[in-house]
């Protein structure tokens, strides 16, 4: 949940936000397909694909943050936790900052809870792997965790890379840089991953 | 069109070119732990101001002058006309920008003046300089080979790597060579050829994607893992061999492979967890975002995705590893700073990339901050953490970002930017407890929006500190006395006189026989009791008098003053320190006459 303040300094940091939001019921898998895009257009130096990946990631970063926000209620091991508060802070700030890039340009700003359009994105999960993930404890639910946060860290890397492949996307300063950060954090992110899942007692 | 976009507004909630900021907030699934920045800070409520407008917070230092940026290179867009790094030479600063680069004269450090400023896309435009060349590192897809800010079209007129410029003639720098790499030069570092004074070899930072092989169909350029592609441009550093009397010639001569065999979770020898959606996989480092040379030593210290490597370089064709550490709270190594002795060695977390706050009182203080590590028979060993301590807002850019070290005989200091959390100063002469001395802030750039600024690093340049200024300029400040700074220990620091400096290669620093050098380690000594009270004011008293005598006199003086100090070392708290202190009182004494 981003919510909404005037900035004054980090005042807003303090102020009590609403719970994490519930996951939505199930949808029809079919109804996906017909769900129009939102509208994107280009503008000064960067493309349509560019908008796309900017709104595409929204929904994307969105998921991860609702399954970082599981971790602590769900009895995570402390590097869990941690793992996931990180993400948790770096992906809020880049749905932020996405959001901005798209309003600066007078582009389409999805909805983060609306996530329709993200089920058609790599790595997502399903509503089904959403309630499992919700109803694991402990251990369990760190395995699962991990093994998920890592297929939907690959999918936002395949992302850039649809995006670095559509001609002439990428060139602009920001978005080149939002979406190698992207590409080298989460890549980072794998690695820890991966030694965390490793590290679990069978 | 229009009335399509109206309609989804409706629909879906759209937020379109808001007045309103949003910002991001903690999650309350997450208890705090852990967090120094604290808001209890003078750096923490300042009045947020474009160029030098906003509120200013300083300690231990003061601003000398500040310059705005050159009229080409003012443009408050995204990140387009943002300052990078900056190299210098004698009293030329050479200051990159994301779509270009200027070079000033610094010879009276209170009033720089601007000799060129080329406009060229060429993010990040991280430069060194070597002699007469300065080499300018290209990555972004919008980089040219004409240097225009067009953006690119065709694939031909792309640039990614390293730009060679001759600047013999500061006034009118030449471009004379687009050096193309697969991948783009991040960064760069520059390794000198141990014994041929005619060659030096460019380490290329960065980790983007791979471009399309036909841009450039000489360099063959690939992508996959190792093991499905051995030619592979992923997973390397490139390597370009400069000819110095005809860097025309210059070309990517090899790379190294330095991320095989790095620790992997016992058992996965480093195969990808599953199937690859990416057909990279999740097989660690890909590049390094900064690889920090220290030629004196023939080591790099490679800030490589999730790992800080240590690389042996006395042949840079071919880089030893030979440790590699990564940290659960790092998530991207960027860029490192050896101590003067090379036994120890900062490394920089840059979580959030640099565009990010991450410096709020919410944010955890081991995450991006820096660590120090101890070097020993090549192995390293982590020690402490180390962040700026004061909170930042969420409408300020900040991580740990580039500095180096501030010459003080005895103590290993470092200045460091910090984006929009300033320039600060810290100690991690113990590697456990890395403690902060001096800092410059000013507010946000703005109040109510993140719109990027800050230091993108500060370096201490032959008396001041520089710091290049990513929206506002250039600012060179001046280490005042303190505490735990003291006269001497800055006078000392402004005779270590340096010719060139580069961000990513540490020059070793040699002090002068001079009495400064000598009574800072007799103010160590005074700071940390590691000498008997009696004993330092009597040496102080001997100090005085040497050096109101001349010659002979003074020498003899000295030498007596040096086996009195050998005596003081055996039952001193701090033994190492006196021993040193008797060093540099022997050399003022054979520098006597």
């Amino acid at each position: 949940m981003v919510v909404a303040c005037a900035v004054a300094g980090t005042a807003c940091a303090s102020r009590p936000v609403a719970a994490p939001q519930a996951v939505p019921a199930p949808a029809d898998p079919a109804a996906h397909h017909h769900m129009p895009d939102l509208p994107a257009t280009a503008g000064p130096g960067f493309t349509v694909a560019d908008v796309r990946f900017m709104q595409h990631m929204i929904g994307h970063h969105a998921q991860a943050v609702r399954m970082a926000a599981m971790a602590p209620a769900n009895g995570a091991s402390d590097d869990v936790v941690r793992l996931a508060r990180k993400i948790d802070i770096s992906q809020r700030d880049e749905i932020v900052m996405m959001k901005s890039w798209l309003a600066e340009r007078r582009q389409a700003v999805p909805d983060e809870a609306h996530s329709q359009h993200a089920m058609m994105m790599p790595g997502m999960l399903t509503d089904e792997q959403f309630a499992r993930l919700g109803a694991a404890r402990g251990r369990a639910f760190d395995r699962l965790f991990l093994t998920l946060m890592t297929r939907h860290h690959e999918g936002a890397l395949q992302m850039v890379q649809e995006l670095f492949r559509s001609p002439g996307a990428g060139q602009e300063p920001d978005i080149f840089r939002f979406a190698t950060d992207v590409d080298a954090d989460q890549r980072d992110e794998l690695v820890v991953m991966e030694r965390l899942l490793h590290a679990i007692p069978d | 069109m229009r009335d399509h976009v109206r309609t989804h507004r409706a629909a879906t909630a759209l937020a379109m070119a808001a007045a309103v900021q949003l910002a991001a907030i903690a999650s309350p699934a997450f208890a705090q732990q852990d967090t120094i920045p604290t808001m209890n800070d003078p750096r923490a409520n300042l009045r947020a101001g474009t160029g030098n407008t906003a509120g200013i917070a300083a300690k231990g230092m003061r601003l000398v002058s500040y310059t705005a940026k050159p009229a080409q290179l003012d443009s408050a867009r995204g990140l387009a006309y943002i300052n990078s790094d900056i190299a210098f030479r004698n009293n030329t600063v050479y200051q990159g920008n994301f779509s270009g680069f200027s070079i000033w004269n610094v010879a009276n450090p209170a009033r720089p003046v601007e000799l060129s400023t080329v406009v060229c896309a060429t993010d990040q435009a991280d430069p060194s300089v070597y002699g007469n060349l300065l080499f300018i590192s290209a990555e972004s897809p919008r980089s040219r080979t004409d240097c225009g800010m067009q953006g690119v079209q065709d694939g031909k007129d792309r640039m990614r790597g390293v730009r060679i410029y001759d600047v013999s003639n500061p006034r009118t720098p030449r471009l004379i060579k687009n050096v193309q790499t697969c991948r783009g030069s991040h960064t760069h570092t520059i390794v000198p050829h141990p014994t041929d004074r005619n060659v030096i070899y460019i380490y290329v930072g960065g980790s983007s994607n791979v471009r399309d092989a036909a841009e450039v169909p000489e360099l063959a350029c690939s992508t996959g893992t190792v093991a499905e592609n051995p030619n592979t441009a992923d997973y390397r550093v490139d390597i370009i061999r400069v000819p110095l009397r005809n860097p025309e010639q210059a070309a990517v001569s090899g790379y190294a492979r330095i991320f095989q065999g790095l620790p992997r979770p016992a058992g996965r020898g480093g195969v990808a967890l599953n199937d690859t959606a990416t057909g990279r996989g999740a097989t660690g480092p890909s590049g390094c975002h900064d690889l920090t040379s220290y030629p004196a030593f023939h080591l790099v210290a490679g800030s490589c995705g999730s790992f800080g490597i240590l690389l042996d370089v006395r042949n840079p064709e071919r880089p030893v590893v030979t440790d590699a550490k990564s940290d659960l709270n790092f998530s991207l190594w960027h860029t490192a700073v050896f101590s003067n002795d090379a036994k120890r060695v900062v490394f920089t977390d840059e979580w959030g990339g640099g565009t990010a706050p991450r410096c709020r009182a919410t944010d955890p203080f081991r995450l991006g901050g820096n660590t120090v590590l101890t070097i020993a028979g090549g192995k390293m060993t982590q020690h402490g953490y180390f962040k700026l301590p004061a909170a930042q807002t969420n409408t300020e850019n900040c991580v740990s970002h580039n500095g180096g070290l501030v010459p003080v005989p005895g103590r290993d200091i470092m200045v460091q930017g910090w984006y929009q959390g300033g320039v600060n100063v810290f100690d991690f002469t113990d590697p456990t407890r890395p403690m902060e001395i001096a800092y410059f802030d000013r507010g946000p750039v703005d109040a109510q929006t993140l719109v990027m600024g800050g230091s993108w690093g500060a370096y201490y340049w032959n008396g001041y500190v520089y710091s290049s200024e990513l929206s506002r300029g250039l600012d060179i400040l001046e280490l005042l006395p303190s505490e735990q700074l003291s006269r001497n220990e800055l006078e000392a620091a402004k005779l270590a006189r340096m010719e060139e400096y580069n961000p990513q290669m540490q020059p070793r620093i040699t002090w002068p026989a001079a009495f400064p050098v000598v009574r800072s380690y007799l103010d160590q000594l005074v700071r940390n009791r590691g000498l008997s009270p009696a004993r330092t004011t009597a040496i102080a008293s001997a100090l005085t008098r040497a050096e109101r005598v001349r010659g002979t006199a003074r020498r003899t003086q000295l030498n007596v003053l040096a086996a009195q100090l050998d005596r003081d070392a055996r039952g001193a708290a701090d033994a190492q320190r006196v021993t040193a202190m008797a060093a540099a009182v022997r050399d003022l004494a054979r520098a006597s006459r």
